[in-house]
C-alpha cells in the first residue's frame, strides 16, 4: 500500500542527502556531479507523480501524513502532509527542479558541483516549507532556504551579485523573524505549534491584528508585494538563470502559499478588517508596477517585474474574498478568486520558469540582456522564438495558455467585489500585452542590426527538450484546468469557510 | 565544640583535579626538558578523568557539603562536563598555535587547567565566600595567561586592561557581596534567600547590595554598559587565549548569574528584573549594531559575544525555571560555537599571520572549500539561522521571554538578530564571493585541529537536527531541584 510508505519524507530528503553527496563526490568530476544531480532530480519527480495519481480528492483533510515526535519539551513534531492546496505546489517544485538543473547543465563551468549540490538542497527545502504541518518545522525550512540561495546569488551571480544577495537575505529574513514570534505566542496560547491547532484557536481581536500584521510582513517580502518588492528585481538580475528560475517559479510562491495556510485561517477576523491594505498594495503591484516593468530596457528586470505585476493578481484573488461576500451574500464568486489565485501561482510557476530560461539561452550566446542589443532573432534562431513567443503570449494572459485562466478568473471575481477592482486589474490585460509584446517585437523580430545576432545557433537538443515540456505544460494548463482546479476544489472551499468564520 | 568531618564525595571531581594540576606543575619542570608535549596530553588526560569521575557519580539530587558553602546537582554537572568538553577543544586548539607562534609552554595548559578549577568551584558555589574564591581561581589564571608571551606588546596591553578592570569588578562584586551580607546576616544562599523572604532585613542597603552585585555580574560577563575592556582584551589576547577567554568562562558566568539571581535573590526579582531588562537590550543593541563596522573577527566576535550575553540574559529576565534552563542551553551553545569560530581562527593562523582579520578569510571556499563550509555553518548558528543549533538557542530563550510577558523585548531581541546577521553574512561573503590575495591552498595548523573544528562545526549542524536531548538535558536539570 502507497500510504503506509513515507512519500513526503522522501521528497524532502532524497535531493538534500543526493545534493550533499553531489557536494562530495562531484569534487573535481563535473560530469559525476551533473548526472547524478540529473538522476536525484528526476528520481525526485517520478516519485512526486503519486502525490497527485493516489490523491482523494473528495476530501479537505490532510493526507499522506506523517508524525513523529522531534523536541517533545516544546510540543514540536515533525509533521508532513498535503492538502489540495500545498499538493500542486510540491509537484510544481520537483518538476521545476529537474529543468533547472538540465538548464545548468553547460552554463557552469566553476565548482559545478556545488552548485549542483545548493538546487538539491534548495529542491528538498522547498517541498519542506509546502508540507511541513508543524508551524516550526516550516520556519525552519523556510529560512535554511535562503543558505543555498544566498551562496548561489552571490557565487555565480552577476557583476553587482553581493550586493542584491546581502539584500536579498535581509529583506526576507526580517520579514520572517517576525512571523517566528507569532508563533512562538500562538504556541504561549494553545500548547501547540501545530498549524491546525492554530487554525482551529480563538484569538481576540488585538492580537489578530498583530498577528496578521506578522505574517503580512514576512509573506509580503517573499512574494513579494510592493513596497517591500525592491528585493525582487535586484536578485533576478545578478542571479544565475537557475536561480531566478527558482525565485520565480517556486520561492515567491512561498509568500502565497503562506497566505493560505496562515494568514486567512489563523487571523480570519483580522483578514476581513484589513482585507483593503493587501488589495490595495496587490492593485498598486498590478498596475504601477507593470507600468514600471514597461520602461526597462534589462529583459530579465523587465521579466522580474512582471513577476511582481503577477503576484498581484494572487493576492488580490485571495483577499476579494470579503468584498464578494459582503456584495453577494454567497461565498460562490470567492471560490473562483481564490481558485483563481491558486491556479495563477502554478501557471506563473511555468510561465515564469520559462522566461526566464528562454532569457538564459540568449545570455549565454550574447552574455547581454539589454533589449537594445538584440533584434531580428528570428532569422537565426526560429525554434527558440517560436517558444519564447509562445511563453509571452502566456505572460500576456493569451486564452488557450495557462496564463489566461488564473487571471481571467481572478479578475471575474473581483469584477464581484468592485467594479473598480475588476477595471484595475482588468487593466493588466493592457499593460502586460504592451510590455510583453514590445519587448517581443524589439529582441525577436525586425531586421538583424548587430552582428552578434548573426552568429547566433539556434536550441541544442537539451534546450529544446527543456522548452518543449514548458511548453506543454503550459498549454495543457491552459486548454485544460479541470484536473487541477478538482484537486484544489475541497480544500478551497474548506479554506474559505475557515476565512469567513469567525474568531472572536 | 564539636566538629562534623564533612563530606567529600561531592567535591571529588575537584579535588582530583587540583591534586592533578599540582603534580603536572611540579612534573612540567622535569618534563619540559626532556618530552615536549608530556604537559599537553597530562592536561588533556586530566580532563578526561575529571569528566569521566563527574560522569561515573552524575548528581541526580542537590548534596550540600562543607557547612554549605559546595552544592553538587546536575545543573552544575552539566555545566561541568561541557566547561571540559568545551576545554578539550580549547587545548588541541591552542597546542599548535602555541607552537607556531613560538611561544610553546607548559605553563599555559597548566594555568588553563587552573582556570577550569576556577570555574568548577564557581559553578559550585553554595556561598559568597566561594563563589569569590571560584572567580579569582579563574580570573587570576587568565590575567596570566594573556601576558604569557612576553614579547607580545598587545597582549600585555590586554593583560594590564583585563587586570585593572577584571579588579574593579571584582571590587564591586565584593562591595555587593558584603552589603548584602550586613542586610542579611548571612553568606550562605539558601540562607539569604530565607532572610530575605522573611522581610526582616533593611531594605535599601539590600537594593543598593543587589545593584552592586548585578554590576559585577555584567562586568564579568560583559554585558553593556560594562562591556568596555571586552572587545580590546579579545583582540590584543594572543589568539589562543582569546579562544578561551571567549568560551569556558561563559559558562562559569552563568552558573554564578544562576546561582547568586535565584538562588540567593529570588526575593529581589522586582529589584533586579529591571536591571537585567536593561543590560540585557543594551547588550543585544550595541553587540549588534557596533559589530558591523569591524574588521577585525576577533574584535567582531567580541562585539557579537556582547549581544550573545543579551540574548542569554532574556531567558533570565523571566526568572522561572524554564528561563534558566532556556538560558542554560543558550550559554552552552554559545560555548560550543565559540569554540569553533574562536578555534578557526586559532587553526588557521600561522606564524605571521594571526588570520583575524575579515579579509584573511576572503576566498577561503577557493583556497580549502571543507573548511569553508564549516565556518559557515559556524557563522549562520552564530546568527541563529535554523537548522544550526543557534537558532535552537535563540527560539527558546524568546519563547521564554514571550511567556513572561515581554514580547516587545523579544521583538527587539529578533530585529538585532536581523542587523547581527548582516555582519556575519559579510564574512560568509568574504570567504565564498571575494578573491583571495594568496589564492594557495591552506591547511589548519594540524590534523588535530581540523579535526577538532570539523567536529565542533558538524556538532552544531547535528545538534540543530536533533536538538531536543540538549534541551531535555538542561530543563531536567533545573526542573529536579
Amino acid at each position: 500500500m502507497l500510504s503506509s510508505y513515507p512519500i513526503l519524507s522522501t521528497l524532502v530528503w532524497l535531493p538534500i542527502i543526493g545534493g550533499l553527496l553531489v557536494l562530495f563526490a562531484g569534487r573535481n568530476n563535473d560530469t559525476v556531479a551533473k548526472w547524478l544531480s540529473l538522476a536525484v532530480a528526476v528520481l525526485t519527480f517520478v516519485l512526486s507523480i503519486p502525490l497527485w495519481t493516489n490523491f482523494d480528492t473528495t476530501t479537505a483533510a490532510m493526507q499522506f501524513e506523517e508524525k513523529v515526535e522531534w523536541i517533545p519539551m516544546f510540543n514540536i513534531y515533525y509533521h508532513l502532509a498535503v492538502d489540495g492546496l500545498s499538493m500542486p505546489l510540491v509537484l510544481l517544485t520537483t518538476f521545476t527542479q529537474v529543468l533547472v538543473i538540465a538548464s545548468a547543465w553547460d552554463v557552469i563551468k566553476e565548482r559545478v558541483e556545488q552548485y549542483m549540490g545548493a538546487f538539491l538542497i534548495m529542491g528538498g527545502i522547498m517541498v519542506g516549507v509546502f508540507v511541513a504541518l508543524d508551524s516550526i518545522l516550516f520556519y525552519v525550512f523556510w529560512e535554511a532556504l535562503l543558505i543555498p540561495m544566498f551562496i548561489v546569488i552571490g557565487k555565480w551571480g552577476g557583476p553587482r551579485r553581493v550586493y542584491a544577495t546581502m539584500k536579498f537575505f535581509l529583506y526576507t529574513f526580517f520579514g520572517s523573524v517576525f512571523m517566528l514570534i507569532s508563533f512562538i505566542y500562538m504556541y504561549y496560547q494553545s500548547g501547540s505549534f501545530a498549524i491546525l491547532d492554530f487554525q482551529a484557536m480563538q484569538l481576540g481581536m488585538t492580537v489578530q491584528i498583530l498577528i496578521f500584521i506578522a505574517f503580512l510582513l514576512a509573506f509580503a517580502v517573499k512574494i513579494p508585494m510592493f513596497p517591500v518588492h525592491t528585493w525582487l528585481p535586484d536578485a533576478h538580475v545578478e542571479a544565475p538563470t537557475a536561480g531566478s528560475v527558482v525565485l520565480a517559479a517556486i520561492m515567491l510562491k512561498m509568500g502565497g502559499y503562506g497566505f493560505v495556510r496562515f494568514s486567512l485561517p489563523i487571523t480570519p477576523d483580522a483578514s476581513m478588517t484589513l482585507d483593503w491594505l493587501v488589495i490595495g498594495l496587490s492593485l498598486i503591484a498590478i498596475v504601477y508596477i507593470g507600468i514600471v516593468a514597461m520602461v526597462q530596457s534589462d529583459m530579465k528586470k523587465l521579466v522580474a517585474y512582471s513577476s511582481i505585476s503577477h503576484m498581484g493578481f494572487v493576492t488580490l484573488g485571495m483577499f476579494v474574498l470579503y468584498d464578494i461576500l459582503e456584495n453577494t451574500g454567497s461565498l460562490q464568486g470567492a471560490q473562483i478568486g481564490m481558485e483563481g489565485a491558486m491556479v495563477q501561482m502554478i501557471s506563473h510557476g511555468f510561465i515564469s520558469g520559462a522566461m526566464f530560461l528562454a532569457i538564459g539561452v540568449l545570455y549565454d550566446r550574447m552574455h547581454t540582456r539589454e533589449i537594445s542589443a538584440y533584434s531580428g532573432v528570428v532569422n537565426k534562431m526560429p525554434w527558440f522564438v517560436f517558444f519564447a513567443v509562445l511563453f509571452s503570449m502566456a505572460n500576456v494572459g493569451l486564452p488557450g495558455t495557462s496564463g489566461f485562466v488564473g487571471e481571467f478568473m481572478v479578475i471575474i471575481s473581483s469584477f464581484k467585489a468592485n467594479l473598480w477592482f475588476g477595471t484595475l486589474a482588468a487593466l493588466t490585460l493592457v499593460i502586460g500585452a504592451a510590455y510583453t509584446l514590445w519587448m517581443v517585437k524589439r529582441v525577436y523580430f525586425g531586421p538583424i542590426t548587430n552582428e552578434n545576432v548573426e552568429q547566433l545557433s539556434d536550441l541544442n537538443k537539451r534546450e529544446f527538450a527543456i522548452m518543449a515540456i514548458l511548453a506543454v505544460a503550459v498549454v495543457a494548463l491552459g486548454v485544460f484546468p479541470a484536473p487541477l482546479m478538482e484537486v484544489m476544489h475541497t480544500s478551497v472551499e474548506n479554506l474559505l469557510v475557515q476565512a469567513t468564520t469567525s474568531k472572536l | 565544640m564539636n566538629f562534623v568531618i564533612p563530606s567529600f564525595a561531592p567535591a571529588i571531581p575537584e579535588m582530583v583535579l587540583l591534586g592533578l594540576i599540582s603534580f603536572i606543575l611540579v612534573a612540567d619542570t622535569f618534563w619540559s626538558k626532556r618530552y615536549q608535549f608530556a604537559t599537553y596530553y597530562a592536561t588533556q588526560i586530566t580532563l578526561v578523568v575529571v569528566g569521566y569521575l563527574i560522569l561515573s557519580s552524575f548528581a541526580t539530587t542537590q548534596v550540600i557539603t562543607f557547612d554549605g558553602s559546595f552544592v553538587r546537582d546536575s545543573f552544575a554537572d552539566i555545566l561541568k562536563l561541557f566547561t571540559i568538553l568545551v576545554s578539550l577543544g580549547i587545548f588541541v586548539f591552542s597546542r599548535e598555535y602555541l607552537l607556531q607562534h613560538k611561544f610553546y609552554s607548559g605553563e599555559f595548559f597548566i594555568l588553563g587547567l587552573f582556570g577550569v578549577l576556577g570555574m568548577f568551584v564557581m559553578i559550585s558555589a553554595h556561598n559568597m565566600i566561594t563563589m569569590f574564591i571560584g572567580l579569582e581561581i579563574m580570573s587570576l589564571a587568565m590575567y596570566a595567561m594573556i601576558a604569557l608571551r612576553k614579547d607580545y606588546g598587545q597582549g600585555l596591553e590586554a593583560a594590564m586592561k583585563y587586570f585593572v578592570l577584571g579588579a574593579l569588578a571584582t571590587g564591586m562584586l565584593l562591595y555587593g557581596f558584603s552589603m548584602i551580607y550586613g542586610a542579611t546576616g548571612s553568606i550562605t544562599f539558601p540562607e539569604m534567600a530565607k532572610v530575605i523572604a522573611s522581610g526582616n532585613v533593611d531594605s535599601v542597603v539590600l537594593s543598593f547590595g543587589v545593584v552592586f552585585v548585578v554590576i559585577g555580574l555584567a562586568f564579568k560577563l560583559g554585558a553593556v554598559p560594562f562591556h568596555m575592556w571586552m572587545p580590546d582584551v579579545y583582540q590584543g589576547s594572543p589568539s589562543a587565549v582569546t579562544l578561551y577567554l571567549g568560551t569556558a568562562p561563559k559558562i562559569a558566568g552563568f552558573a554564578m548569574l544562576y546561582r547568586l539571581l535565584e538562588e540567593a535573590l529570588p526575593g529581589l526579582v522586582k529589584d533586579w528584573q529591571s536591571l537585567i531588562i536593561m543590560i540585557s537590550i543594551l547588550s543585544m543593541v550595541v553587540g549588534s549594531l557596533i559589530a558591523i563596522v569591524q574588521d577585525n573577527l576577533k574584535r567582531m566576535l567580541a562585539y557579537s559575544g556582547i549581544g550573545h550575553v543579551g540574548f542569554m540574559l532574556l531567558g533570565v529576565i523571566a526568572a522561572t525555571p524554564e528561563g534558566y534552563s532556556a538560558s542554560m542551553f543558550y550559554v552552552i551553545v554559545y560555548a560550543l560555537t565559540g569554540v569553533a569560530g574562536f578555534g578557526m581562527i586559532v587553526a588557521l593562523s600561522k606564524t605571521g599571520n594571526e588570520f583575524d582579520k575579515i579579509s584573511d578569510f576572503a576566498g577561503l571556499n577557493a583556497r580549502n572549500p571543507w573548511l569553508a563550509l564549516m565556518m559557515l555553518v559556524i557563522l549562520f548558528s552564530m546568527a541563529g539561522i535554523p537548522p544550526f543549533i543557534g537558532f535552537w538557542a535563540k527560539i527558546i530563550v524568546i519563547e521564554e521571554v514571550i511567556k513572561a510577558g515581554f514580547t516587545w523585548i523579544a521583538v527587539i531581541g529578533v530585529i538585532m538578530a536581523v542587523i547581527s546577521a548582516f555582519y556575519y553574512l559579510k564574512v560568509v561573503k568574504a570567504m565564498y564571493f571575494d578573491k583571495p590575495e594568496d589564492e594557495s591552498p591552506i591547511e589548519t595548523t594540524s590534523s588535530g585541529s581540523n579535526w577538532a573544528v570539523s567536529f565542533f562545526a558538524l556538532a552544531l549542524f547535528v545538534l540543530g537536527l536533533v536538538p531536543s536531548s540538549l534541551i531535555d538535558l538542561c530543563y531536567q536539570s533545573l526542573k529536579v531541584m
